[in-house]
């Protein structure tokens, strides 16, 4: 196995840019997500890693040596694709051992390679079916046993998961993190879906429009979002346009619409000069009271219960303050607030994050 | 009437107009036709009703026919064979080309709002002695006296290939068409060089299309009788031909009849054969 080096990468079709100039290092043996929007340049990236489009500028790295022109079938990478591309004309085990012709492995040795790659995605028995006859969640096992049997230098993974129905995504979600740690390969995983990607990765690298916005831990790109783009796209946030007031070793003041001054910790403030800022509300870090209870140690305002969008063991609501609609993820034992009803919301100021800029 | 009876009804009730179009305009001749062929035409130019084996006799000993139905067989390969060879990149490219895909399909079906005759014998005006070739190589001075290039079993060929290219091609596109273009790519990625992955992968998953534009082109080679009568010489007749020749010419139905059964009864076979050996069905199953 080994690392991924992306040097100033840039991805153009005509006229349309659809990678803007990229580095990326994505070190040996992790698990390292592109997540963003459709079209935002994840798939892209991939591809180019994959040797199946040419960059239009920069370099790639495999191991630290130049791969802009190894062929992509000499590049000795797993890929994984959305719709599993398993040869339909070829039983199970013709598929796993495709890759292995190709390579210097014995005749021999191929059926308990083969074996041992079925063993390990626990379908050790469909070898002489057809893909046809197998459940989508099975086909998908098939297309990882076929990328990793040949020992791949990193695994790519272009939305594995999302063909498959919900319940089946959460355990196949589990289960390729444990094989991906079994064997230790460099994973470039490519997903829409937050929940995948906060799951899953050692790194996340957030995408837009053809940019990274973030890359960092999962705790990192949600806890500290780098960017309004990033707050909003992983989970729901609420964003307050405010004012940076002060600056010092323990962090920022921050003067928010609705909340009054908030002090947001210095992990939390990032780059933030005084000046214009953002404060990052994430909505289940935002908390609704009765009026009555006390709000100690809390940045609270008087608010009314809009919707109610309740989901057993949560509940999502729409309160106003004054003349902004927030939204708020609340867990809940018995019975949710009622719409219309006279609230508190409240949050401490360590869950905010903020932003430089207006 | 039940849901359960009108339920098994319906498919029969919607193919009832082609299946009656079927047994009037196919079946009931074709009866005619092996009536016909037990009949035998006297000296006199009647036909005479009965059951004679003479015309059977007459088709299947005499080694005319024997030489002629294997010379036909031998041009409706060789056809096949060019025409697969010619139309297989041909698909290829339409199948991968984006965005003028439609235009070139519309370019592939222009050839049949012409008809097939005067398709046929445009290349007279192409090939013959005072035709296109012979006026630009002589103009060149590379001739200098016009070639007789028409009338031979080559411009047979040539004329078939011409008439059965675009069906050919029409049938491996549909089968290209619908091979998931991820799948070359993943033999790429595993290692596969893009000569491998055709090999391996695209060439066996359009073979049912390539079976199927074969199939056609052979049996429509084999049962023409137009262009061996415009392009081919007095020596290059095909079967057919000796069916027209014994109708229309001779007005001798009876020897027609079991002539053109005959036809159909070696090509049946031949296509059953086929079937049977290119194991389509298996291909089929295993495409689910």
């Amino acid at each position: 196995m080994s690392s991924v080096t992306l040097k100033n990468i840039v991805k153009r079709f005509g006229s349309f840019t659809a990678v803007h100039p990229t580095n990326l290092e994505i070190p040996e043996g992790t698990f390292v997500t592109l997540l963003g929007p459709s079209g935002c340049g994840k798939t892209t990236n991939l591809r180019m890693i994959a040797g199946l489009l040419d960059p239009t500028e920069g370099e790639i790295l495999i191991g630290g040596k130049r791969v802009n022109d190894v062929p992509i079938h000499k590049r000795n990478l797993g890929i994984v694709f959305q719709n599993y591309a398993l040869f339909p004309h070829k039983t199970v085990a013709e598929n796993v051992a495709f890759g292995l012709k190709y390579r210097d492995v014995p005749k021999a040795d191929i059926a308990g390679k083969v074996q041992a790659a079925l063993d390990l995605v626990q379908l050790p028995d469909v070898g002489d079916r057809y893909p046809k006859a197998l459940s989508g969640g099975q086909q998908q096992r098939i297309a990882l046993a076929r990328a990793i049997v040949v020992e791949p230098e990193v695994l790519l993974l272009d939305e594995p998961l999302s063909a498959l129905d919900a319940n089946l995504r959460e355990d196949m979600r589990v289960e390729l993190k444990r094989i991906q740690h079994q064997i230790g390969v460099t994973t470039v995983f490519v997903t829409h879906d937050q929940s995948e990607a906060l799951a899953m990765s050692d790194t996340i690298v957030v995408m837009s429009a053809g940019r990274v916005e973030q890359v960092g831990s999962p705790s990192d790109v949600y806890n500290t979002p780098a960017s309004e783009f990033v707050a909003n796209f992983l989970g729901a946030s609420n964003i307050l346009a405010g004012h940076c007031e002060q600056k010092d070793a323990q962090g920022v003041v921050l003067d928010a619409p609705l909340f009054g001054k908030v002090h947001v910790p210095s992990d939390k403030a990032g780059q933030v000069q005084q000046g214009p800022a953002k404060l990052v509300l994430r909505a289940e870090k935002l908390t609704l009271f009765d009026e009555s209870t006390a709000t100690d140690g809390l940045v609270t305002a008087p608010a009314r219960v809009e919707t109610v969008d309740y989901q057993g063991q949560t509940v999502r609501y729409f309160v106003r303050v004054g003349d902004t609609q927030l939204q708020a993820i609340n867990m809940i034992d018995d019975t949710p607030f009622a719409e219309g009803s006279a609230v508190t919301v409240g949050f401490r100021p360590q869950d905010c994050a903020a932003l430089q800029g207006g | 009437m039940s849901i359960e009876t009108r339920e098994a009804r319906q498919p029969w009730i919607l193919l009832s107009p082609a299946l009656a179009a079927v047994a009037l305009l196919l079946f009931v001749p074709l009866m005619f036709i092996v009536v016909y062929s037990f009949w035998l035409r006297t000296a006199t130019g009647a036909d005479q009703v009965g059951f004679y084996l003479d015309n059977w006799n007459e088709a299947l000993t005499d080694p005319f026919y024997r030489d002629i139905l294997i010379s036909t067989l031998r041009i409706a390969a060789i056809t096949t064979i060019v025409c697969a060879i010619m139309g297989y990149p041909s698909a290829y490219f339409i199948a991968r080309s984006r965005g003028n895909k439609a235009i070139l399909l519309l370019l592939l079906m222009l050839p049949f709002w012409i008809s097939y005759i005067i398709r046929t014998m445009s290349w007279i005006n192409i090939l013959g002695v005072s035709g296109a070739f012979n006026s630009l190589l002589l103009s060149l001075g590379i001739i200098s006296e016009p070639i007789q290039m028409l009338y031979n079993e080559a411009t047979v060929i040539l004329g078939l290939v011409h008439f059965l290219l675009p069906f050919m091609i029409l049938n491996i596109y549909v089968s290209l068409d619908g091979i998931d273009t991820n799948l070359e790519d993943a033999a790429n990625s595993l290692g596969a060089t893009k000569w491998e992955a055709f090999l391996q992968v695209t060439l066996p998953l359009s073979l049912p299309g390539l079976a199927a534009g074969g199939l056609l082109c052979f049996v429509l080679g084999a049962g023409t009788y137009i262009t061996p009568l415009v392009l081919g010489g007095p020596r290059d007749a095909m079967f057919a031909n000796l069916v027209f020749e014994a109708i229309i010419t001779q007005l001798n139905w009876p020897l027609g009849s079991a002539l053109s059964l005959m036809l159909l009864a070696v090509l049946g076979a031949l296509v059953m054969i086929y079937n049977r050996y290119l194991g389509m069905a298996q291909l089929m199953k295993g495409l689910g």
